[in-house]
């Protein structure tokens, strides 16, 4: 390169000028005699983080939680979180003298007489959903790049019971301001609740104090909003950042990128800069949305009146898809020796998240038993490259979206102008068969994109140049893809390579002992087979050096042609290059 | 997290030079389990660092600093005009002015949101731009403890367990686990008094109507319209119609004109006495049995509440008798006993036997014979 590099900037090239203790130092020295600051940070101050795109997924969840804490703080210096009920005398006219709780009324302050009070209730909701929609996004970006594979299994975990606790806070904390809406998610909450054999009615009464709405909910909604929940996730983010450090990031493969290092920019100052200004962006973010857009207008629904509900009533979009599950559910109870059990609320409320959410935790698990690698990874895998897993989860996906979809099954009925019967004899039939579809189609795809990867090692790209041979026949020109690309391509691991066959029959295991044979190992073997079933491995040196070679002969049958593979790379205009030099 | 095996991980200094820089660790950029042979590729190595515009020519660097200060400046104006909006804007009186929102909250999210966002922006310009952008490389090491600090934990494990005596005197160790696991009593009990057993809410009657199988009406309560309070007759009605409906008790009033029941008694009542009063043809009504005599001229009453998990129901298509509820389109049969025709719920709503009193009003001839409500355990 002829870059003149010594005018570099000061920043890339000169070293550090030691200059003489100033009043920094000073102070440094004082703390370091009595903390030891010195020797907790000379690692991590320049602690290597990898940069992608994708790893900022995670970050969004992390200073939206943030920002939920400060809006959060904010909010309580004037919510009262009281069911005494009052006689409202504040701005909004609408509602002047009506009777309401005093929770609602200081939600109508807030939102009404305190300056920027709506501004900070709308942004703590806006944040709220920013928060969870990126927990979510970050989990599937970690599912589907393998990086919750050994020895990331116990982050995935917390990264699950945070994902859950963020739910409930959000439902805790949207049940807060006592309004119409909120009021019948909690109403609702409660037939949850009665309809848990045995202990239900139980929960129900010591839970709400006595009888459905009682005096007592809200309060203790709010202690476990602003104080018992908050309190957990902030524990369990420490430990999953803790984590995140000790295990180093993980990285995508690349040239010079393997499972043995961590490439990447330094925590300071390039990564420390990006992630507080990145704090500075989700944060302005959130006040543009709570400035610019509103959310839960409390106020348009009323105070919360049992007998009372607004059409379309739909929880917050993170309760959804148990709603769903729950409006499609068959009406199904019976009565066994004087006992209810209500199948129709206990199963799609109750059961099924309690499922789902296992299932989530043990996928780490599960996946490792099945295909019994014990390694640890810390290079990322692209989703194609483990065409099941990735099929697994769009699977699960699928069911998700389904129920979600069937959460709103009334407002579908009423834009596409369909009986609502006919939706839910539809999805009760689609939440089955929907998730097996995506599977298989997910599972097919991926394996074609492997192949796909393999013509490009193998083959080279495709130019778009149409090659006619002196017989006349038509074939595409290929170029072989760089060097850095196909190392990325082919830094993968090969499936039969990375497992021990256990329990197939005389198997052993890495000591060379014989595998047990049990039931369990018999069925671990099928999977593991069904799990690999069909996944196309990269080329072996011999079969890339094979192609190579048949590419060279192509290539030299077409002498003449500008060998400049740029020229025909698509990205530059050769319509006014002569492709054929005049000898 | 301050591992001493971080110590072998050899940070490339970046004041080296460049060739240093840009060396892999492991050449052969080997996945472990799989032999360096079977590699298609050998790992080329990092790519060179490459110069970036600002780095080289002072022009750029200049133009870059300016942006990123432009920004800082441009925030802080952002903070002085939040500041002028909030002592300047009225809430309150118009909340609406702009979009539906207070012309305050717009202009308060607007500056402090840029003010954030200009922030952000410009320290993300700042390292993108001006800071140091070489990649360094550091080694990982695995997850566990290496056998030596594994031993060494063990045996420290070891010697504090045996000093302790645990093993030794069983009668110790047991007799703390015990006293220890009887701890989670108090625990456990100490929620007892969060609220009263369902039984006792029914027995005490401490509020009118207490208890999941009870409600405030009583036989001859009549059947008031809903928020206004005025008793209903049976002509009042047409044919098709349905009236929201409540117990007279809710407005009641002592000689102080205090209401008899209010606050959260009144919410508890409502949640399980809410009626719908709809009249049809009186041959159009499929008759429960024992319930020949629960209509008055075709008016028939039911619970509001709906059965699946509580909502009040609402949407009633006259022709077809049937009444929706909004929250997951449980879909009732007034005319044949409440009956569920579709949806999630298992049991009809229950039915309010009516009479009518000496004047010709509607009236309860009891309380609801089955709980209102969505189902629970011991309902039966
Ligand atoms: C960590 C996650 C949190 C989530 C997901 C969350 C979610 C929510 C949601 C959705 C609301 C309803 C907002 C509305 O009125 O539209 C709310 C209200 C509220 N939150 Fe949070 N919140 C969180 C943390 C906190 C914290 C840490 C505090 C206080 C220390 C807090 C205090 C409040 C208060 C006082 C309200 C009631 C304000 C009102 O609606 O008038 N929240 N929260
Ligand atoms: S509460 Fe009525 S259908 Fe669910």
């Amino acid at each position: 390169m002829s870059i003149d590099t010594s005018k570099v900037a000061t920043s890339n090239s000169s070293a550090a000028v030691a200059k003489k203790p100033g009043r920094a130092g000073v102070v440094a020295n004082w703390a370091d005699e009595r903390l030891g600051l010195a020797t907790a940070m000379k690692k991590n101050l320049r602690k290597v983080f990898p940069d992608h795109w994708s790893f900022m997924l995670g970050e969004i969840a992390l200073w939206s939680f943030v920002v939920l804490l400060l809006s959060g703080v904010f909010l309580t210096l004037w919510f009262n979180p009281s069911m005494g009920e009052i006689h409202y005398e504040g701005s909004y006219d609408q509602l002047r003298g009506v009777a309401m709780s005093e929770a609602y009324a200081s939600s109508l302050e807030l939102s009404f007489d305190v300056r920027g009070g709506l501004l900070m209730r709308q942004m703590h909701h806006w944040a709220a959903m920013l928060f969870i929609a990126s927990m979510m996004i970050h989990l599937l970006r970690v599912f589907f790049t393998g990086a919750h594979r050994k020895p990331r299994e116990m982050n995935w975990v917390i990264g699950c019971l945070l994902l859950i606790l963020g739910t409930l806070e959000g439902f805790t904390g949207y049940s807060l301001p006592d309004d119409l809406l909120s009021g019948t998610g909690v109403r609702a909450a409660d037939g949850f609740m009665k309809s848990i054999p045995v202990i239900g009615t139980y929960m129900s009464f010591f839970l709400f104090g006595g009888e459905f709405p009682g005096d007592a909910i809200i309060p203790r909604l709010y202690t476990i909003h602003i104080l018992l929940i908050p309190g957990l996730l902030l524990a369990l983010i420490a430990a999953h950042m803790l984590l995140l450090v000790y295990h180093k990031h993980t990285q995508w493969p690349g040239p010079g990128r393997t499972e043995q290092n961590v490439v990447g920019f330094p925590m300071l100052p390039v990564y420390a800069a990006k992630a507080g200004g990145f704090f500075f962006i989700v944060f302005g973010v959130s006040a543009l949305m709570g400035g610019l857009l509103t959310i839960n207008p409390v106020w348009k629904f009323g105070p919360y009146d049992p007998t009372k509900v607004t059409a379309g009533s739909q929880p917050d979009w993170y309760m959804g898809w148990p709603d769903g599950a729950l409006r499609i559910m068959p009406g199904w109870e019976s009565e066994f020796w004087g006992t209810t059990w209500s199948w129709n609320v206990f199963l799609p409320i109750i059961v099924l998240p309690g499922l789902m959410f296992t299932i989530l935790l043990l996928l780490p698990f599960l996946e490792a038993w099945i295909t019994g690698d014990k390694r640890e990874h810390h290079l990322l895998q692209r989703p194609r490259n483990a065409p099941t897993r990735t099929a697994l989860m769009v699977a699960l996906m699928t069911f998700y979206g389904l129920m979600w979809a069937a959460g709103g099954n009334d407002i579908i009925a009423i834009k596409l102008h369909l009986s609502i019967n006919q939706i839910t004899y539809f999805m009760r039939a689609a939440v089955f068969l929907g998730p097996v579809l995506a599977f298989m189609i997910t599972r097919r795809w991926c394996i074609s994109l492997q192949r796909q990867d393999n013509e490009k090692l193998l083959h080279g790209y495709e130019t778009g140049v149409i090659m006619r041979s002196p017989e006349g026949g038509y074939s595409e020109r290929h170029l072989p893809i760089d060097t850095a690309k196909a190392y990325a391509l082919t830094a993968r691991d090969r499936d039969e390579a990375s497992y021990v066959p256990v329990g197939t029959g005389g198997g052993t295991d890495a000591n060379g002992i014989p595998a047990p044979v049990g039931r369990m190992s018999g069925l671990r073997g099928k999977l593991q087979t069904l799990w690999f079933a069909d996944n196309v491995q990269k080329p072996t040196a011999a079969e890339l050096e094979e192609a190579h070679h048949h590419a060279e002969h192509e290539a030299h049958e077409l002498e003449g042609v500008s060998t400049d593979g740029h020229q025909l790379d698509g990205h530059h205009a050769v319509a006014d290059e002569p492709l054929r030099r005049d000898h | 997290m301050t591992d001493a095996r971080d110590h072998e991980s050899h940070e490339n200094d970046p004041h080296e030079g460049e060739s240093s820089q840009n060396l892999p660790d492991n050449p052969a950029g080997s996945a472990g389990a799989v032999p360096e042979s079977a590699e298609p590729i050998a790992d080329p190595g990092l790519p060179a660092h490459a110069w970036r515009p600002a780095d080289v020519d002072p022009a750029h660097e200049k133009r870059a600093e300016r942006q990123v200060a432009g920004m800082f400046g441009l925030s802080a104006v952002c903070v002085i005009l939040f500041l002028v909006a909030y002592f300047t804007l009225d809430i309150g009186d118009d909340h609406d002015t702009v979009g539906g929102l207070g012309a305050s909250t717009v202009a308060l999210g607007t500056t402090f949101g840029l003010a954030l966002l200009l922030i952000g922006i410009g320290i993300i310009q700042w390292a993108r731009k001006l800071m140091g952008d070489h990649e360094i490389s550091e080694l990982r090491h695995p997850a566990r403890s290496s056998d030596d600090d594994r031993k060494a934990t063990l045996a420290a494990l070891n010697a504090g367990l045996e000093e302790s005596g645990i093993g030794r005197r069983p009668l110790v160790r047991n007799s703390l686990l015990g006293a220890v696991g009887l701890l989670g009593l108090p625990a456990v009990v100490l929620l007892r008094d969060l609220g009263p057993l369902p039984g006792d809410v029914e027995d005490d009657q401490e509020y009118p109507g207490a208890g999941l199988e009870r409600t405030v009406w009583t036989k001859g309560m009549r059947v008031v319209r809903d928020v206004v309070g005025t008793p209903i007759r049976a002509a009042d009605l047409e044919i098709g119609d349905l009236v929201n409906a409540v117990p007279e008790a809710f407005f009641e009033v002592d000689e102080e004109g205090e209401h008899l029941i209010e606050g959260i008694e009144l919410q508890i009542a409502k949640s399980k006495a809410a009626v719908i009063v709809v009249r049809m043809e009186p041959d159009e009504i499929i008759p429960g049995d024992g319930r020949d005599n629960w209509s008055v001229d075709g008016v028939l009453c039911y619970s509001k509440i709906c059965t699946h998990v509580g909502c009040p129901i609402s949407l009633y298509e006259r022709t077809t008798h049937h009444v929706l509820c909004p929250c997951h389109q449980s879909t009732f049969d007034l005319a044949d006993s409440a009956r569920v025709v579709f949806g999630p719920a298992a049991r009809p709503l229950p039915q309010l036997p009516l009479a009518v009193d000496d004047e010709g009003y509607l009236v309860a001839t009891s309380d609801f014979l089955e709980p209102v409500g969505p189902s629970y355990w011991e309902r039966g």
